[in-house]
């Protein structure tokens, strides 16, 4: 079975999936939810690199690129806010972080 | 079926286990692991793509920096995690080594020019064709996304320093402005009687 665009389409979508499921099924873990979003962001990179691939356009390799700045962004603040809330609090569950509800 | 479309089965097949793993991994050291081996079966695709520079980046940015911060602050926070004995670890561990070391067999045999999707007319080098469109079209977005970078690198140092009293820190103002007079005091003491702190 030849590979094409469809195969890595459905690839990306069905890591999207977990990645979606990854959220919901680990609510109460905030470190979870972000390597689950890491996965999401991964899945989007692999649809943008194919397209790119097959449709002989390099500008969405550059879209790519930037997905990725802004992930890495992500983490090192996500990370550094979970390492505080950790130092104030001793706990990073999910439920335990309301602080700023009304 | 040729050698590509069986290096993406593999990869695709690692891939979607090991993304599925980590959503559903009881340890949080299991998870990180598991999402660098996520990320490095990416950069195969991408390489095989023929996205080359971004198969690297993948390596570099998410299995270099991004993994293994994830890795720091998992193992610093101690969410406290139960983990397997070694022996029930053991089968999956073998399994992929087992896997992994397939992948590196098949790059290492297959041997000649495959068939990829030519994602560039012109017959320029991946990196070089990413590079005039970043630095020509997308100038203003590749200046942004460094300033994304920045913000973020000085927003995390800001978060996650920590001011201790009782520290002695270093004072690059005092250090500057610091002269030759107030640093050096020439003694010359009389025999038995020292120097005191504050001269004679």
């Amino acid at each position: 079975m030849t590979v094409t665009l469809a195969h890595y389409l459905m690839l990306g979508g069905a890591v999207f999936t977990v990645g979606i499921i990854g959220i919901v099924l680990n609510r109460r873990n905030v470190i979870m939810i972000l390597m689950a979003i890491e996965l999401l962001l991964l899945a989007v990179n692999l649809n943008f690199v194919a397209f790119s691939a097959y449709l002989g356009d390099p500008a969405g390799q550059v879209f790519t690129l930037f997905v990725l700045t802004v992930a890495a962004a992500e983490a090192a603040v996500g990370l550094a806010i979970l390492v505080v809330f950790f130092r104030l609090r001793g706990t990073i569950a999910v439920e335990d972080i309301q602080d700023l509800k009304g | 079926m040729t050698a590509p479309d069986l290096f993406f089965w593999l990869c695709a097949a690692v891939l979607m286990m090991s993304s599925v793993f980590v959503v559903s991994a009881r340890s949080l050291v299991h998870a990180v692991f598991f999402l660098i081996l996520a990320f490095l079966n990416a950069a195969g695709l991408f390489i095989l793509l023929g996205a080359e520079f971004l198969g690297m980046m993948m390596l570099i940015v998410y299995v270099g920096a991004v993994a293994v911060l994830f890795l720091f602050v998992v193992m610093t926070l101690d969410t406290g995690q139960p983990g397997g004995t070694l022996r029930a670890r053991l089968p999956a561990a073998l399994a992929a080594g087992a896997i992994l070391l397939l992948e590196l067999a098949f790059v290492a045999f297959a041997g000649g020019p495959t068939e990829v999707p030519e994602p560039l007319p012109g017959g320029v080098s991946n990196t070089r064709a990413l590079g005039r469109l970043i630095y020509t079209d997308y100038a203003a977005l590749f200046e942004l996304a460094g300033a994304i970078l920045l913000v973020a690198m000085i927003g995390a140092i800001v978060l996650a320093h920590r001011y201790r009293p009782g520290v002695r820190r270093q004072d690059p103002v005092r250090q500057f402005v610091r002269q030759q007079g107030e640093s050096i005091r020439l003694e010359d003491p009389a025999v038995g009687a020292g120097v005191s702190e504050q001269g004679r």
